[in-house]
């Protein structure tokens, strides 16, 4: 036995009172688990802690805190490890963030959570004819959406979205994340119409700000992040569906702007990325409104010789061969039949 | 110590002054730069979300030439989202040698290979785990007294921890902290030190890329930082260069001076603002340049307090 000082957010919105921080000290075997630590608190000291729990396995997500600052499931976080990682030597436990709190570490998942997943239709609207009996598909058509099924809803990966922090409105890593394992679903009809849907909304596939917050808080390895950036690989490179967001155009400026420099020619990406990936973008009405958005920003940048005019007239480039290199490059990855893509979630490492 | 260089492409194109205090401190620091002038961009994450494969192919010829290089003892980059981005490509190319192969065989047109286990560290992994603290601490001029310095990590240095090789023994999300208190400066606790700047999403969402930006430094400016310091200069780009537009999404002045790392080690080191491209933010460093030439001018005792 070991002693271990919780630190636990409490929080009654009935009481009209402000959250409080509340310590208790239990006594536990190092390798129990957090939960485990608040359970004995709640039946020793006070009987009012508000958790959820069930499996206490890691399999039904419902004990999903934050601990230590971090999100993660209460339920398979071990208590000398949460001890190492505590500030001060106390297990600091709260509530999950980008929800609201029903009370002291329970949120609503439904305001939120529930709400996005039900956004991206998460059900297989199947092929026609639905076969009479079992749908048969390819077992290697499958692995690929295998990672997302992994997901056990606890929301650990909503709770620390840095989009969803500024843009409430973001579908969110749980709900793409979700949308992917139907996208992938060669049983699925509606690939196409799931991914225009997605790239058009003002707050989905595009909106994700590439932060990996979701991927280190998935206790289950589903790396929402990922399947994001796999729908905006089929919203634009298999489907070329060109969205209002820039999203599309944003990829193919960058991706081309690299074939032709072989480094990134910032000048040429903006205008680009909002007026089409060619050279007279910036002269389009469309990108011209932005890039006057912009002005403020951009004048400042030349007055201080950050940006140059050499820098956006004469941008930086690699020497002819590494040029022809890189477009050797270019040219055997596109002319692929079909994409080559490693998941290391389903292949593993080598063993050496 | 040699390194194979990598400065990526943002900090010799609208971040000059990232690449120039790098070039300025390296032989203060004892780092023989041998640049990899023949490499192409990293991808930012960009070309994977692309193709997995380009991506892996390209920054595996970066990764071969590094190899290549005469002498390096690793390859050290100084940007996050080259980090980032690198690390994702070599973490498939090592996992796999059916994979590398594969990768391996695009490049022999060229005649060149990656073999497995590269190390490739940015400035402020190399300057705590190969320099040394104890080293700079020794080389430090002008310590950073009174300097209330934030540290913004932002993402791709970060996260995710696995990847990236951050754990109890090498506490990587922690070394911005590290570096600025041995340089003698005070690290200012701020919501927004491991969060996205919002550069990614700029021009997709330019109210939420805005607002992330704003936030942070607003935070900053509340916890009465005098300035930020980072690793990574699209962090730089929106925290600095966007500011004026942050300022105007979140209703505030902000006036928070950003610095590159490389900045404000060359600060302790002694080396003047000018030198390091300081006069080349949109927000001008001033708190930053004042201090230095109070220090410089030896003023006595600093004030207590800061």
């Amino acid at each position: 036995m070991a002693e271990f000082a919780l630190r636990l957010r409490r929080y009654d919105p009935e009481s009209g009172d402000a959250p409080y921080w509340e310590e208790h000290t239990v006594e536990l075997e190092p390798h129990r688990s957090v939960l485990e630590g608040i359970l004995q608190a709640k039946a020793r000291f006070d009987g009012s802690i508000g958790i959820r729990c069930s499996c206490r396995a890691a399999i039904c997500g419902s004990c999903g805190v934050r601990i230590n600052g971090k999100p993660g499931l209460a339920c398979n976080t071990h208590l000398d490890k949460a001890q190492r990682g505590a500030r001060d030597g106390v297990i600091e436990v709260e509530p999950m963030g980008n929800m609201p709190v029903i009370k002291d570490l329970i949120v609503d998942m439904e305001a939120v959570h529930w709400k996005k997943i039900r956004r991206v239709t998460p059900w297989l609207i199947a092929k026609h004819p639905v076969p009479e009996r079992e749908y048969i598909v390819a077992r290697e058509t499958m692995v690929d959406v295998t990672q997302t099924m992994a997901c056990i809803q606890c929301g650990a990966c909503v709770s620390d979205c840095l989009a969803m922090e500024v843009d409430p409105e973001f579908v969110g890593p749980a709900a793409l994340a979700k949308a992917y394992r139907f996208v992938g679903d060669p049983r699925d009809s509606q690939t196409s119409e799931r991914l225009t849907d997605l790239s058009e909304d003002p707050h989905g596939i595009y909106d994700c700000t590439h932060c990996f917050m979701c991927i280190d808080a998935c206790p289950k390895d589903v790396a929402p992040m990922s399947q994001i950036m796999r729908l905006r690989r089929r919203a634009g490179s298999d489907f070329g569906i060109e969205d209002a967001n820039n999203g599309e155009r944003h990829e193919e400026a960058f991706v081309s702007l690299v074939h032709t420099y072989g480094l990134l020619n910032e000048a040429e990406l903006l205008p680009r990325s909002y007026g089409g990936n060619s050279a007279i973008a910036k002269f389009k009405p469309s990108a011209a409104k932005e890039l006057a958005s912009s002005l403020p920003s951009i004048a400042k940048a030349l007055l201080r010789r950050k940006v140059t005019p050499g820098a956006v007239f004469k941008p930086h480039k690699l020497a002819k061969a590494d040029l022809k290199a890189i477009d050797n490059i270019y040219k055997e990855v596109d002319g692929r039949p079909e994409r080559v893509e490693l998941n290391l979630y389903i292949s593993g490492h080598d063993e050496d | 110590m040699k390194v194979a260089y990598w400065p990526g492409c943002v900090s010799r194109g609208f971040t000059p002054e990232l690449h120039g205090s790098m070039a300025r401190i390296a032989p203060l620091l004892d780092i023989e730069l041998v640049a990899l002038d023949r490499a192409s961009c990293c991808g930012a994450g960009v070309i994977a979300e692309h193709s997995q494969e380009l991506a892996d192919t390209l920054n595996a010829r970066t990764f071969a030439l590094a190899q290549q290089a005469d002498g390096a003892a690793l390859m050290m980059n100084i940007c996050s989202t080259c980090q980032g981005a690198q690390s994702e490509c070599q973490e498939r190319l090592d996992a796999s040698a059916e994979y590398r192969a594969h990768i391996n065989q695009t490049l022999a047109a060229e005649g060149l290979s990656y073999e497995k286990g590269l190390t490739n560290k940015n400035f402020l992994w190399l300057l705590v785990e190969e320099f040394g603290l104890d080293e700079l601490r020794r080389r430090v001029q002008r310590p950073l007294t009174n300097l209330r310095v934030g540290p913004f990590y932002g993402c791709y240095i970060v996260r995710p921890r696995e990847r990236l090789h951050i754990d109890e023994a090498h506490p990587r999300d922690t070394y911005l902290d590290l570096v600025i208190e041995a340089l003698g400066g005070t690290v200012i606790d701020y919501a927004g030190s491991h969060k996205c700047c919002g550069f990614p999403i700029i021009t997709m969402n330019k109210e939420a890329s805005l607002a992330q930006a704003g936030r942070h430094l607003g935070d900053a400016v509340d916890a009465a930082a005098d300035c930020l310091v980072t690793p990574c200069p699209l962090c730089h780009l929106n925290l600095d260069l966007q500011q004026p537009l942050a300022e105007r999404v979140v209703g505030r002045e902000l006036d928070m001076p950003v610095l590159h790392l490389p900045q404000l080690v060359g600060l302790a080191l002694g080396v003047s603002p000018g030198e390091l491209g300081l006069g080349r933010h949109v927000v001008k460093p001033t708190a930053v340049i004042d201090w230095t030439t109070s220090v410089v001018a030896g003023v006595g005792e600093a004030p207590a307090g800061g």
